[in-house]
């Protein structure tokens, strides 16, 4: 469904991405994990079009996409749920949601403000309230929410464990598994590697820009190496 | 003598804004003047730091609601005078207002309508999409200078005139914006300064198109129906049918879908991006309707004078319209509103006190920035995470 061929990214003199492969199957959940600096966030913004490539190639579904302008990536099928949340703390929860569904129509969109409520019960409770007064935990369930809006075949999440509380964590990745179930694909960034591998099918571990290692959840979970560098094992 | 030292120590910081107010009033009031009006300065900084720490926070919380109280009580008043009726007599009474005031009146009522939609304009772009934009007048003078220049040099008359106005200063926006519009935050507001002085500089020194320091003269006036424009009355009801029409668009606009977008970029641009808003044409657009407006008030400028110079055209004037922006309020068109009212009817009736009166606004901007970041009535709703 996705695939990056030895993408490179650089901001100005520093390699951030040093030759990036790695592809995600229709109906999977990938984790992209690694410590700081690594790289992952930087490989999901140029999926998205918002940082540009400096060479290789991003296909989505036999297209490529490096040529294309954020916007039009969001209308063939990939979403993102930024890391650090990035909702609109000034607008309304319903706002934030209708402001993730911008290129559809009110009428096309009715069924999934429903759908992200079904998922996010309090999203339904707080609809009125501004974006920037919700938890921490709750302003990533509506960044996750709002992704969805768009109605995406590919989901980008970005460091949803971010700062919240081990509980809050456990809620949004059993949801994150749910959405998955009902057919998204999803791509995950994540420094939470324990909870990340236990979610994923398939994971990817990058380090300064390169992937050093990948195989199934299972496979990774289970290697020395990756136990002592990210599972504090 | 340690406690002494002590309290010098603590009060150093204040000797700042003494220092400032012998600067700033120096040049306006010499020597004596301006030590004594330091010393004042001084003197009371040294209470305030005495009181605030006698009465921690009590001070700033009354002060706080002596500016945001009157405020948020007039907030609802003037939601409530969105109502149809409410509006008609508004309307009313500004077409009938003017017939009992005298000829200065009538054209400080002008100045302030131009003003509003000039303001308004600009809000699309600061208030709205979240340009900072410093060189706003450039657009001003290019629709005033095409007008003036297709007047005496070809005859064009007022109406096309306008339309044409506003065309060029859009045309000028477009150009400008293309390649600048992709850089980010502060570069854009260094960009349009940088324009405004060119536009000012070009219009003084290009002295075969626009006649240079002299201006161009003998404009020619709005003609209706055979009747032509003279009196300050006439001016008066012309720029009150642009401000309505400026009003009831921008209350479209800002509604519309468009609008949203343009505060979500705002907000959050990366986010903005990410939920596949083309943020560069959005952008794009927002520059080039609010300099259409400028434009357009600009050709109306010219036809009220009959004659214009590169005088009228200073930084100054961007500065101004850009503080009416941020007092009355980003994004809230009755906040701009007061704004511009504020801004052009008080200096003009304590017109004794102009030399200070950037002072007073600078003083302004800045308590503003302090109690009520989000202007007098400013939709921007403050106080988030």
């Amino acid at each position: 469904m996705l695939e990056l061929r030895d993408v490179t990214v650089s901001y100005g003199m520093i390699d951030a991405l040093k030759g990036i492969s790695l592809n995600v199957q229709q109906g999977e959940i990938i984790a992209l994990i690694g410590a700081n600096g690594a790289g992952k966030s930087t490989t999901l913004m140029s999926i998205s079009g918002i940082t540009r490539l400096r060479s290789g190639q991003v296909f989505f579904e036999d297209r490529p996409l490096s040529e294309l302008p954020p916007h039009e990536i969001v209308r063939l099928g990939i979403s993102q749920a930024p890391e650090g949340r990035h909702i609109f703390p000034r607008m309304t929860v319903r706002e934030n949601l209708e402001m993730g569904a911008f290129q559809r129509e009110k009428h096309e969109f009715a069924g999934d403000i429903e759908r992200v409520h079904d998922l996010f019960p309090t999203l339904l409770e707080r609809s009125r309230q501004l974006g920037g007064t919700l938890s921490g935990g709750e302003q990533q369930m509506l960044s996750i929410a709002r992704a969805l809006m768009s109605r995406p075949r590919l989901l980008l999440l970005d460091e949803p464990s971010l700062g919240l509380a081990p509980i809050i964590v456990t809620r949004i990745f059993r949801i994150i598994r749910e959405i998955n179930e009902q057919g998204t694909t999803i791509l995950l960034v994540e420094q939470n590697a324990k909870a990340a591998l236990r979610l994923a099918h398939r994971a990817y571990v990058m380090e300064t820009g390169k992937i050093v290692m990948q195989g199934t959840s299972a496979a990774l979970g289970n290697d020395p190496g990756i136990k002592k560098a990210y599972l504090g094992e | 003598m340690g406690g002494i030292l002590q309290f010098v120590k603590r009060n150093i910081g204040s000797a700042v804004i003494p220092l400032w107010v012998f600067i700033l009033f120096l040049p306006f009031t010499g020597i004596g003047a301006a030590l004594r009006m330091a010393l004042t300065a001084g003197f009371l900084i040294l209470l305030w730091n005495m009181a605030k720490r006698k009465v921690p926070g009590s001070f700033r919380a009354s002060l706080r609601s002596a500016i945001a109280g009157p405020a948020e009580r007039l907030s609802p008043f003037l939601s409530h005078a969105r109502s149809g009726w409410a509006q008609v007599l508004l309307v009313l009474f500004l077409l009938l207002l003017p017939l009992f005031l005298s000829d200065y009146f009538r054209d400080v009522m002008t100045l302030t309508c131009m003003y509003i939609v000039l303001a308004l304009g600009l809000n699309i772009v600061v208030g709205q999409a979240g340009l900072l934009n410093l060189g706003y007048v450039a657009f001003y003078a290019i629709g005033a200078y095409t007008y003036a220049i297709l007047s005496t040099a070809f005859g064009i008359s007022f109406w096309p005139g306008l339309a044409l106005g506003a065309f060029c200063a859009a045309v000028f926006a477009a150009l400008l914006g293309w390649p600048t519009l992709k850089l980010r935050g502060d570069y854009f507001a260094i960009v349009t300064l940088g324009l405004g002085e060119i536009t000012r500089i070009v219009l003084n020194n290009w002295d075969k198109l626009t006649g240079g320091p002299n201006g161009i003269s003998n404009i020619g006036r709005p003609v209706i129906a055979g009747h032509t424009f003279q009196t300050t009355l006439d001016f008066y009801y012309l720029i009150l049918f642009i401000v309505i029409l400026a009003v009831f668009s921008m209350n479209r606009l800002i509604r519309s879908r468009i609008g949203r977008a343009w505060i979500a970029i705002r907000e959050d641009e990366v986010a903005a991006e990410a939920m596949g808003i083309d943020t560069f044409r959005l952008k794009l657009l927002a520059f080039v309707i609010g300099s259409a407006w400028a434009g357009l008030t600009g050709v109306f400028f010219a036809a009220k004078m009959a004659f214009v110079s590169p005088e009228s055209f200073t930084f100054f004037e961007s500065v101004m319209i850009l503080c009416m922006v941020v007092l009355g309020g980003m994004g809230s068109v009755p906040g701009i509103i007061l704004g511009a009212l504020l801004l052009i009817t008080l200096p003009e009736v304590f017109r004794d006190l102009q030399d200070y009166r950037m002072l007073a606004f600078g003083i302004a901007l800045v308590l503003m920035m302090i109690f009520r970041p989000q202007g007098l009535l400013g939709t921007v709703k403050a106080g988030t995470r």
